[in-house]
């Protein structure tokens, strides 16, 4: 962990020698030829990489988006594994470009830690998990419970808040590496183990015995999760927003991975405006023409990406958060034009 | 002609300067000075900028803010509304009561380990040989996940806890639970008795010490002041009317409420740091028998001391001097390792504060120079600590 200390001290003091005329991120990754991209170390669903270090997983794929409209080239990424603690001394040291890492959108990230979200990938709530034998079915039962957390994300709050609105007393248990909090909560030490429902879906089969635990119906929190940059580069924000926005936009417009090239000869302006056909939108975000095409080419649109990372870990798309507005789901993007 | 002499005079006491050590020396340190202070201020004016630059704020201000976390283990009060100041001191006094109680025990465990290396006995010898060996050549942060995940994984679980002691303690895979004795406030006397009888012990060695001096006549201060010990308070405890009030801990729905309640954290730390580090102090303390030579002894022998005088007064009185200093470095070591903590959860200075409160504040310039602060000074206090008492047994030159 002495390694740890170095690494943080390191990156603080990074934070001081990258000048802050280098404040042009899209320059500089264009030099380096790729982008790198903060991930989780292993959530599947979001970002897990496999046993030849291939990653996949929708934050993944995020990435892989930025890097195919810049690069015209999905693999033109590299990926850091982050902890939770670690991840925002990360992106503002600028050893990644863009932090895209199971975050949950709040205020003070957003604003006081110097970081900015650009979108929402996912819209999650905080859940518990616990051992079917302990007999409990709600969250208002778990008065006394020791509860195995993950340290430095929201989580951690938002249980010291719900324990204590609900006037119960909880023993927390904290670690600061996912692994860990699962292996403590398998082997006993806690009651009950809670993060975003999401991750508590696809790590309950990562247990030694998935059926022996069930997730409470209780959600707690909203999770807004999404891609975050460093404040103070315009420019770059834009390009990382914009990216998640031409995710939705290619859905809704019918433009997928599989016909995003008869596309190109459609008639609708919405669908010419965003495959550059029509007008110079790439322009406006430093960008060739053709940016979300090879977006939608190399990744496809958001309905594609959920398909490939998240429907195989069980969480239905259809009439979730997820859906798109017009299925009435929130997942919602302001017009390209 | 008069004034080329001028010029070479000059050009001499010029070279002469360049060559003048006293003048170099100045002249490069001046020179290091310069540079340093200059490096700083551009770290400063860097840093400064940068985080202008990503809109972040500067200052300690954030200390006063309600951190809105919890923290699992606390030897004072804390919730979810202390601030990050208390999460600061939270973690100040978690990292001292592992590292004042690691020191304690690893010292005791370490002089064992020592003098049983040095033992006549073979297998003694071999024994305390093996386990030096073993623990000081695997790295601590592998120890610690042994103690906490291995030796966790074979605790039972909470419904079939372990029982010692009639009930009265349980062991699980949640940690140690033991009764907690408190006492009415007539123990207050009991605790008067017990100091005075140690202040007592100190001036009755001192006594005997030189009436030894004087008249060469021994008094067994050692079985006096042990028997005073025991029997003082406890008649105290009779007389003032003390009592026990003990919680004993007991099973609720989930986990045992009550008594004292000691984490696996807290007790896999504490056994990984001691273990490791009392195999380098029986070194140290080997070295330190070792180095004092045998025509020490024999001359003690010679001038006809017993061998708990030849022990108490020749030999450890030297052996010491040899110990102390790296003695202190181990010290140092334990502290300074107490930080791998977070490794298994235990919430210490770097865990809680370093870790969480950085995380969550986003203040981590301010952050780690706090944490660093605290390091630096618990060394330097258990140095000057150590030091002091260095110069107590140094030798005195008569
Ligand atoms: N969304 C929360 C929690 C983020 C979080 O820690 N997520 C967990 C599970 S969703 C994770 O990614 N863990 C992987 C790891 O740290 O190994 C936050 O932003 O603070």
């Amino acid at each position: 962990m002495n390694k740890k200390i170095v690494t943080i001290a390191l990156g603080a003091a990074l934070s001081l020698s990258a000048s802050a005329a280098l404040a042009d991120t899209l320059e500089d990754v264009q030099a380096k030829g790729y982008l790198q991209c903060g991930v989780t170390p292993s959530t599947p669903g979001f970002a897990s990489p496999d046993e030849n270090n291939n990653w996949s997983g929708i934050d993944v794929d995020y990435c892989r988006a930025m890097a195919a409209a810049i690069f015209d080239d999905p693999e033109a990424v590299r990926f850091t594994p982050l902890t939770s603690k670690e991840r925002f001394t990360a992106l503002s040291s600028g050893e990644i470009d863009v932090l895209s890492r199971t975050t949950t959108w709040t205020m003070s990230r957003d604003t006081n830690l110097g970081i900015s979200f650009t979108g929402v990938m996912f819209y999650d709530g905080q859940g518990f998990m616990v051992p079917k034998d302990l007999g409990v079915n709600s969250a208002l039962e778990l008065s006394d419970a020791a509860v195995c957390i993950e340290s430095g994300t929201t989580t951690e709050l938002n249980a010291a808040d719900y324990f204590a609105t609900n006037g119960m007393n909880y023993n927390p248990v904290v670690f600061e590496d996912q692994d860990e909090v699962v292996k403590a909560y398998d082997d006993g030490r806690c009651d009950v183990f809670t993060t975003d429902s999401s991750a508590l879906a696809a790590e309950r089969f990562s247990l030694a015995d998935p059926d022996a635990h069930k997730i409470l119906p209780q959600i707690i929190s909203k999770e807004p999760l999404g891609p975050s940059v460093r404040q103070g580069d315009d420019l770059w924000f834009n390009i990382s927003r914009w990216v998640y926005f031409a995710l939705l936009e290619a859905e809704e417009y019918g433009v997928n991975q599989a016909n995003v090239d008869e596309m190109l000869g459609s008639e609708n302006p919405s669908v010419r405006r965003l495959l550059g056909v029509e007008g110079e939108f790439g322009s406006y975000v430093g960008l060739p023409g053709d940016w979300a095409y090879r977006v939608i080419k190399h990744v496809g649109n958001y309905a594609d990406v959920y398909e490939r990372n998240v429907t195989p870990i069980g969480i239905e798309r259809a009439g979730s958060l997820n859906d798109l507005w017009t299925r009435g789901g929130l997942q919602y993007s302001p017009p390209i034009r | 002609m008069a004034k080329s002499q001028e010029q070479l005079h000059e050009r001499r006491s010029l070279s002469s300067l360049i060559y003048d050590p006293q003048f170099r020396s100045y002249a490069f340190q001046i020179l290091l000075l310069l540079v340093l202070v200059g490096f700083g201020w551009w770290i400063v004016q860097n840093t400064v900028t940068n985080l202008q630059a990503q809109n972040k704020t500067t200052g300690f201000d954030f200390l006063s803010n309600t951190a809105g976390f919890d923290i699992g283990f606390s030897l004072v009060p804390y919730s979810r509304e202390s601030t990050y100041l208390e999460v600061f001191y939270v973690g100040i006094l978690n990292t001292l009561l592992v590292a004042i109680t690691g020191i304690v025990l690893a010292t005791l465990l370490g002089f064992v380990l020592g003098i049983a290396r040095l033992s006549s006995n073979w297998i003694i010898a071999r024994l305390a040989t093996i386990y030096i060996e073993i623990i000081r050549n695997i790295p601590l942060l592998l120890q610690l996940f042994f103690w906490y995940f291995a030796v966790l994984k074979s605790m039972p679980s909470v419904r079939s806890s372990l029982e010692l002691v009639g009930g009265a303690v349980f062991l699980n895979n949640r940690g140690l639970y033991l009764p907690n004795p408190n006492a009415n406030s007539a123990f207050l006397w009991v605790q008067i008795a017990i100091a005075l009888v140690l202040v007592g012990g100190f001036f009755l060695q001192r006594w005997s010490i030189r009436r030894v001096e004087l008249t060469g006549e021994r008094f067994p201060y050692i079985p006096v002041f042990l028997v005073l010990l025991i029997v003082v308070p406890t008649v105290t405890w009779f007389v003032s009317g003390a009592e026990w009030n003990i919680t004993y801990p007991e099973l609720n729905r989930f986990n045992f409420q009550g008594g004292i309640q000691l984490p696996p954290e807290f007790v896999a730390l504490l056994f990984g740091l001691v273990i490791y580090t009392a195999a380098f102090i029986g070194e140290t303390v080997r070295a330190g028998i070792v180095s004092v030579s045998s025509g020490q002894t024999e001359a003690a022998q010679s001038l006809g001391l017993k061998n708990n005088d030849r022990l108490n007064l020749v030999v450890i009185p030297q052996a010491m001097r040899v110990i102390v200093p790296p003695l202190t470095s181990q010290y140092l070591n334990l502290t300074k390792n107490s930080s791998l903590a977070v490794a298994i959860g235990y919430p210490d200075i770097v865990n809680v504060f370093m870790g969480t409160a950085l995380n969550q504040s986003g203040k981590a310039i301010e952050v780690i120079f706090m944490t660093m602060m605290v390091y630096l000074t618990l060394s330097l206090l258990t140095s000057m600590i150590m030091n002091w008492y260095n110069a107590r047994i140094a030798l005195t030159e008569r």
